[in-house]
């Protein structure tokens, strides 16, 4: 199982290496990904038989069912993929920068943050249009961010800081959502409270390519910068003693957790606990090297969150429940356990 | 050992003595001022000789109770914080922090969505079996492996409960759009709305605990000293644990089922009584009664200004084209953007020593 793989692109200047196990993982979760989705694609008020969905995927079914996949099924599915791997790299950034299992962009209110600036556009302007609702939630993890970035700052940023402070934002955030929900006409309140949820309920291909294009930008990044975070696990002693400028690259990799999970909150509000739970069934997986940590956890994430969207939507059909609900009826029994664990060991 | 402003036994009495007229400046500011104007005159004729005017009736129907209410809910929330923070040496718990609150709320929404649950004498029970569980999940969670109660470990592990029975109650919500209407803004934390009879009901808890928070003072004094210690001077740890506990979940419990989750008194409140009087539980329980009671009567004061009809900011969002229905914000966001900046101060303060 620990037989080596190593990947050279010599004209990059890059190279990785990956052991036959993470590989064997990461091809296992890619079919479990391909297999859901097709499976979710085709379950709805209208099934299309697996064999009908890749058809009509590949523009050779009826024209029904490419009409049915192609405006409804397939963006939602696609939004749910895409905010799965955005909430799983943020979760296992943030878990390697702060050091600890239990750190996730929901927890230290850089989701709180993105909702509250989300919610305000969506109840104070709802003549605007959806269109900026990404950049709307977007402005607000950042600002979050840079709130608990600031406030945790004291000659450097300790990871204990980072995470109490960042739990105090997330409260200050949580009170400006409720002002903001009081404050606004019961219609766009309902609007708001089941977006508040997290659900990929309205996707639409203009989502699909507001989530994509982040992620395309920064999951690169986030790769290329993992191996910094294997040093600064080390410590922040040991890793400056390895070379490795702890401040700068602990800023960088917020930046990226930071947009990764805005990203997935613009799109589908706050889906709880996936960049909790994505990066430790990841890590049971491959073990703690971040370099292949990141695309396990990605595609645990993708996995996550477009089961607990199919199970949300037909489980209790005809209601359309909003997918956060299930991934925090699976994400608290497996925070218990972690806690208890940690507990034990640490 | 740092000294503290009130440290004479006349200081600490004279201290108690002004918190308490504070508090009654409070409660009589909080009959007196809102957007129904009411002159000292009618104040007055309001308890003596009552009289059907719109006032008068305001003053009666509306306000008192509002104020007793802020005034019980206050006092609870800050001994529940100060009772916490002693039982688990952590300056951030709360019950807002550590998710009794949200538990609480939880099952409150729960039980009126699917068991249309309605009785107010329900609320409360079924507030306390919430309170109860959240904070035995809390601290079961934060107790168990060798570290013990981290600090961190344990408001984290609050954090992360809060989270959980939030998205479940957004849940509940969803799918019952019925109930949203009904249920948002007690969620919120407000003390509005609610007569007498709601305090009425959950007062014989209240005042249970109050006295046995009272009665444990001295013991828990001694348990801050360190689980050993008080063991070696002959103390029953247990039981003492049990108790305050008990007064925890009691006292977070109806104050919920009163007022909703209301956030951060039980933070703010006892750092202020702890800077005040220092870590002398036998003092520092009564000044947080006092206290909380001010400053929940304070900040809902505060809440009916802030969005009042014809205000700065009601100007400002209709600027924007937004409109506002209600005509003022819940006292919960009040004290939860109050607390956070203390919360903050007390993070920085606890992880640098």
């Amino acid at each position: 199982m620990n037989q080596k793989i190593t990947f050279r692109i010599p004209s990059l200047g890059l190279s990785f290496m990956m052991e036959a196990g993470t590989l064997l993982w990461i091809t296992i979760l890619a079919l479990a990904c391909g297999a859901v989705f097709v499976i979710s694609i085709g379950i709805g008020e209208m099934n299309i038989a697996p064999p009908d969905v890749l058809k009509a995927l590949f523009g050779q079914g009826n024209p029904a069912d490419e009409m049915v996949i192609t405006t409804l099924r397939l963006p939602r599915v696609l939004a749910a993929l895409l905010v799965g791997v955005a909430l799983a790299v943020a979760g296992a950034i943030l878990q390697g920068v702060v050091r600890n299992p239990l750190a996730s962009p929901d927890i230290i209110g850089i989701t709180g943050g993105a909702s509250v600036t989300a919610v305000a556009f969506i109840t104070l302007f709802h003549d605007a249009g959806a269109r900026w609702l990404p950049v709307a939630a977007f402005a607000g993890g950042a600002m979050a961010a840079l709130l608990i970035y600031t406030l945790a700052w004291k000659k450097g940023v300790s990871p204990f800081r980072l995470i109490l402070i960042g739990i105090g934002v997330n409260a200050a955030a949580a009170g400006l959502t409720t002002l903001l929900l009081i404050i606004s006409p019961i219609y766009t309140t309902s609007q708001a409270v089941v977006w508040l949820t997290g659900s990929v309920y309205a996707s639409s291909w203009s989502t699909v390519w507001a989530t994509l294009i982040p992620i395309a930008v920064f999951l690169p990044l986030s790769l290329l910068f993992s191996r910094h975070l294997n040093a600064q696990e080390l410590g922040d002693a040991l890793a400056t003693g390895l070379g490795s400028r702890v401040q700068l690259h602990r800023l960088l990799l917020v930046l990226f957790s930071v947009a990764l999970a805005s990203t997935a909150v613009a799109a589908a509000g706050p889906i709880g606990f996936v960049g909790l739970m994505a990066p430790h069934i990841a890590r049971m997986l491959t073990g703690p090297s971040q370099g292949q940590l990141l695309p396990v956890a990605a595609l645990t994430g993708a996995l996550l969150v477009m089961v607990a969207d199919l199970t949300a939507r037909t489980a209790f059909s005809p209601l359309d429940l909003p997918a956060g609900l299930f991934t925090a009826v699976l994400g608290a029994p497996f925070l218990i356990a972690l806690i208890y664990r940690s507990g034990r060991t640490v | 050992m740092r000294s503290h402003p009130l440290h004479t036994p006349f200081r600490l009495t004279f201290g108690l003595t002004a918190g308490v007229l504070l508090l009654l400046t409070a409660f009589i500011g909080s009959i007196k001022l809102g957007l129904t104007r009411v002159d000292w005159q009618t104040l007055l004729e309001a308890f003596r000789t009552p009289d059907p005017t719109k006032e008068q009736l305001v003053v009666r129907s509306t306000r008192l109770p509002r104020a007793l209410i802020a005034v019980s809910v206050g006092s609870s929330l800050a001994m529940a914080g100060a009772l916490m923070q002693a039982l688990t040496r952590n300056p951030l718990a709360s019950p807002g922090i550590f998710g009794i609150n949200a538990g609480a709320a939880f099952f409150v929404v729960a039980a009126s969505a699917f068991f249309s649950v309605s009785s107010f004498q329900a609320y409360t029970w079924i507030a306390f079996f919430g309170a109860a569980i959240s904070s035995l999940v809390v601290y079961g969670l934060g107790s168990t492996g060798r570290s013990g109660l981290t600090p961190l470990k344990l408001t984290l592990a609050g954090a992360a409960i809060t989270a959980f029975f939030a998205t479940l109650t957004q849940g509940v919500l969803v799918t019952n759009e019925s109930t949203l209407d009904e249920v948002l803004f007690w969620l919120s934390g407000s003390i509005v709305g609610r007569d007498l009879s709601a305090l009425a009901q959950v007062l014989p808890f209240m005042a249970v605990a109050w006295i046995l928070t009272l009665g444990i003072a001295r013991p828990i004094t001694t348990l801050m000293m360190g689980d050993s210690v008080a063991r070696g001077l002959g103390q029953r740890t247990g039981w003492v644990k049990f108790f305050a506990s008990l007064c925890v979940v009691l006292l977070a419990g109806s104050a919920v089922a009163v007022a909703g989750p209301i956030g951060m008194a039980g933070l703010v409140v006892p750092h202020v009584a702890r800077y005040l009087v220092g870590n002398d539980y036998r003092w520092m329980l009564p000044y947080c009664a006092v206290l909380g009671g001010a400053f929940l009567l304070l900040a809902d004061i505060g809440a009916r200004y802030l969005i009042m009809p014809g205000g700065p900011v009601v100007e400002l969002l209709s600027g924007t084209g937004a409109r506002v229905l209600a005509d003022e914000v819940p006292v919960g966001v009040i004290t939860a953007l109050i607390g956070v900046p203390f919360f903050i101060t007390i993070a920085r303060r606890s992880v640098s020593e």
